[in-house]
């Protein structure tokens, strides 16, 4: 005890030497309002800037948005190629260049790419084949209504005339771009790609090894630059000893970097550039040596922050998220009542492909390669920290060996353009897997304290969440916050939800599915809980929560933008799902060997609905084994827009939850990450992987909405709930690893 | 010193200190792209190339212990996206991002040259150092399956198989 007495003196110590500094910089805004803040003034998107159709008949369409293997590259192209009515085999896909101006938004977050472009894209593509049709018309003097088109051709069938794409292109460039209201778009039941599976465009080049990642750019006279940071979050360089590094073979320069007072754009470091990037690294890990202020985040821990949350959780809390009824009165009458703890680490996102951006200086204006999903605020980033004009940085987006929210910010890309304005030659930075680890923006810890009661009949009557998470003064750490819409928010008559912040120096931010990839382990496993106190079945007290009629949803904050507005929770959506996927799983009617039980869970995220079961067996005690798990999702009208991206997408959904559930936690100890490669944080690998992951969409009268996060939040508790099933023993806090499992 | 190397049937000679890891040499020496670096560790398998027709990590193989060896990169596998393993990887769709899918495919045609019909649980043990972050690991499973069909039918029938 007198450790932790000490340790939290030090902690508040801590939090008051770093209140109004360093610390509260990294209170960056919520993801929504990040990605809010990339749209600048509405943009009108005209055909030309996405579609070119030479007289060959080859149309090359550009894909605007960041590919991190999400698919989109494929599939915004396809949109505007189906309301075209374009012969895919004449479709060539380029990436465009960061362009606000021209494509508008340019981002890979949020799953947001379908929402914002499904009407957009494929009005493109509609107004791109009326005028074609115009440039028919006009050519054979008959009225556009009378023109019809397939695969790349116009018609008119009264006269037997037709003409091809490329035959039409010239003067279709001259004639007016429709009015999208004058527009017919596609009876969904005609569409050729929507709905099919598409080839990935890069594909081939992929499996021949031909360089299309940020970290294969190259050009002539290039360098390579790594740069070394405090261990310590917040750390700053006092001296380094820059002349031996530079006496090593290949070194070109060696300097220290000041920190730029934006810690998610430029912390202060060392620069080590040289004729090869192993020269660099050598030089990093035997010469230098660094002498750090390591600034007042070394007095922080993990394990501070468990000890002061349960703290918290006895106070007051600081602020109420939503209030109906009256929660404590109702435990007093309630027949069972529950309470728990749950708690779920810190997490790093390890795209397989380090960190790394290449740029050029010269004459003023800066060239930058970028592997980034957020391009646009990337720029601006950088232009600030370099004191030059946004327009004066040309940014080409290459294709990136994963995000997950990694590359949501762009330290890294301002990094090598203040290492390309000191050097003035081409230089390609490169992180080591043991930086990336060291310097992320993780994926928050969070502590849950939890409360439900059921009536004799089995109904969940009331619930008290008190979530003890990072923030100050009254604003979350990024992706820490928790929103009073979560379900089973609405949902319950007597319910609080309520929150308590701590500061911390840990930088956060938002990992796939951010919010959401946590907080559904917890609600759904407390959910879980309550059904086994009301002696229920799991997903029959699942249903009957959603037979509740909700109550009335809270308005959005004001001047939150249409694409980023929270949707209300649609429960018959919801049951949709979870009905679904208990008859694909057979839930309840299956007959299972021994030691094996079937956990349930769903989660709505990201205008997503997904109901998940898992079929897991744990034998001798702590040997785990996912034997089968099915995922069913309502997305919309479509199911999956490229039905092979979103199959693909969403079984990679299953193994990412099953890496959180098992072994994922980066520990802070001194205020510094303890993990450092993939021994100490590991990613499922292909044993462990099931042998079959079963992915159904339900298709219902929506606007079809995204798929990179919403699958993945509830195979987690999905996976611990079956766990309980077949052990008796319930899994409260996350990974397992550390309680003892481990996969069979 | 000068190191003297073959790499995908290329004889190379590199002027590199001797604890270069191949890895770095096959990418900014020889400018092959196509081995990634993920870890510098042998953890995650993105830098598999074959060694004298072995899977090996070169991430952690100085140019010392390389030199003199036969390496196979990606690029070297066919000379255009031909060979069953890279036919079947595209026939199935594997990839996401496709970061990981060279030592992938390097993993799983270096199974395949040893064990041309490989089971479930060879397929596992094979293929256990390759991580992939996307979690592409099902279509890993059947991709390595259709590649030893493919690779079957090309035996018997060689002469469809070079023309096709």
């Amino acid at each position: 005890m007198e450790t932790t007495l000490v340790s939290r003196r030090s902690f508040l110590r801590a939090s008051v030497i770093a209140g109004g500094g360093m610390m509260l910089a990294y209170y960056i805004e919520p993801m929504e309002k990040v990605l809010a803040a990339q749209f600048g003034p509405p943009v009108t998107l005209l055909p030309a800037s996405f579609i070119t159709i030479a007289p060959d008949g080859v149309i090359t369409i550009i894909a605007k948005n960041p590919e991190i293997g999400q698919g989109v590259k494929v599939m915004l192209p396809m949109l505007i190629a189906e309301e075209l009515d374009a012969d895919w085999k004449d479709v060539r896909i380029e990436q465009g260049d960061l362009n606000p101006a021209k494509y508008g938004l340019q981002i890979a977050g949020g799953s947001t790419a379908t929402p914002i472009n499904w009407e957009p894209m494929r009005q493109l593509g509609a107004q791109c084949r009326q005028m074609l049709i115009g440039s028919a018309a006009q050519t054979w003097n008959v009225p556009e209504s009378e023109c019809t088109t397939t695969a790349s051709r116009v018609h008119h069938v009264a006269s037997k005339r037709s003409a091809t794409y490329g035959e039409l292109a010239s003067k279709a460039a001259t004639m007016p771009v429709p009015d999208p209201k004058t527009l017919k778009m596609k009876d969904p039941k005609d569409y050729r790609f929507i709905g099919h599976s598409m080839a990935n465009p890069d594909i081939k080049k992929i499996l021949t090894g031909k360089p299309v990642f940020g970290i294969d750019f190259t050009m002539p006279g290039m360098l390579y630059a790594n740069y070394e940071k405090c261990p310590v979050f917040g750390g700053k360089v006092v001296s380094a000893n820059l002349d031996e590094v530079k006496a090593q073979p290949g070194i070109r320069h060696a300097f220290v970097v000041e920190p730029s007072g934006d810690p998610s754009a430029l912390v202060g470091g060392v620069a080590i550039v040289a004729d090869s990037w192993y020269q660099a690294r050598h030089a990093r890990d035997n010469v230098l040596k660094v002498v750090w202020d390591e600034g007042p985040t070394a007095a922080q821990s993990s394990e501070l922050y468990a000890t002061t949350s349960v703290e918290m959780s006895k106070n007051d809390p600081g602020q109420t998220l939503r209030k109906d009824g009256d929660a404590d009165a109702a435990f007093g009458t309630a027949a069972h009542v529950v309470e728990a703890a749950y708690s779920y680490p810190f997490l790093s996102h390890v795209p397989l492909e380090p960190m790394n951006c290449s740029a050029y200086f010269k004459d003023g204006k800066l060239e930058v390669w970028a592997p980034s999903q957020t391009p646009a605020s990337g720029v601006g980033q950088t232009a600030k920290t370099l004191g030059i004009d946004q327009k004066d940085i040309t940014l080409h987006l290459t294709r990136m060996g994963g995000g997950f929210g990694r590359r949501l910010t762009n330290d890294y890309m301002v990094e090598v353009a203040v290492i390309a304005k000191q050097i003035g030659v081409p230089v390609k930075l490169l992180w080591t897997r043991e930086q990336d680890m060291a310097h992320d923006f993780y994926r928050p810890a969070g502590f849950h304290f939890l409360k439900g009661g059921v009536d004799a009949d089995g109904k969940l009557v009331a619930w008290r969440n008190h979530f003890v998470t990072f923030g100050e003064k009254g604003r979350f750490a990024q992706s820490a916050g928790l929103s009073g819409e979560e379900f089973p928010s609405r949902f319950v008559p007597n319910f609080s939800q309520l929150s308590s912040m701590m500061p911390s120096g840990v930088p956060m931010g938002a990992m796939r599915a951010p919010g959401s990839n946590a907080i559904a382990f917890v609600m759904q496993s407390f959910i879980d809980e309550l059904a086994h106190a009301a002696g229920k079945d799991p997903v029959q007290f699942r249903l009957d929560m959603l037979a509740n009629e909700p109550l009335p949803s809270a308005a959005p904050p004001p001047g939150t933008p249409v694409a980023f507005a929270p949707v209300p929770f649609d429960a018959a959506r919801m049951r949709g799902v979870l009905t679904t996927v208990a008859e694909r799983s057979g839930w309840g009617k299956t007959k299972l060997p021994k030691d094996t039980a079937m956990g349930v869970a769903f989660h709505f995220s990201h205008r997503g609905y997904f109901a998940e079961v898992a079929e897991v067996s744990v034998t001798g005690g702590t040997n785990v084994k996912v034997h089968k798990a099915w995922v069913v999702g309502d997305i919309g009208s479509v199911g999956g827009i490229n039905p092979t991206a979103a199959e693909n997408i969403s079984q990679g959904a299953v193994i990412e939850a099953m890496s959180h559930a098992m072994g994922y936690e980066i520990v802070i100890d001194k205020g510094r990450a303890v993990q450092s490669n993939f021994h100490q944080y590991p990613p499922l690998r292909l044993t462990q992987a099931p042998r079959e992951i079963d992915i159904f969409f339900v298709k219902t009268d929506n606007p079809p909405t995204g798929l990179g996060e919403p699958a993945l939040p509830p195979m987690i508790p999905a996976i611990t709930n079956a766990m309980f099933a077949v052990t008796g023993k319930r899994i409260r806090s996350l990974p397992l690893s550390t309680q003892g499992y481990s996969w069979a | 010193m000068p190191y003297k190397l073959t790499v995908n049937g290329q004889p190379a000679t590199v002027d590199v200190p001797e604890d270069t890891p191949l890895l770095w040499v096959v990418r900014d020496v020889l400018g092959l792209h196509g081995t990634k670096y993920g870890c510098g560790m042998a953890l995650c398998g993105c830098c598999t190339v074959h060694i004298n027709g072995e899977a090996a990590r070169s991430c952690t193989t100085s140019i010392a212990r390389a030199a003199g060896k036969h390496i196979t990169t990606l690029e070297g596998l066919s000379e255009n996206g031909t060979h069953p393993v890279q036919v079947a990887w595209q026939e199935i769709d594997v990839p996401q991002c496709g970061y990981c899918q060279a030592g992938q495919m390097m993993s799983a045609s270096a199974l395949l040259a040893k064990n041309p019909h490989p089971t479930d649980a060879d397929i596992d043990a094979a293929m256990d150092g390759n991580i992939c972050r996307c979690g592409t690991y099902l279509r890993i499973r059947k991709a390595i399956h259709k590649a030893a069909e493919i690779a079957a039918k090309q035996t018997k029938e060689p002469a469809a198989a070079v023309h096709s």
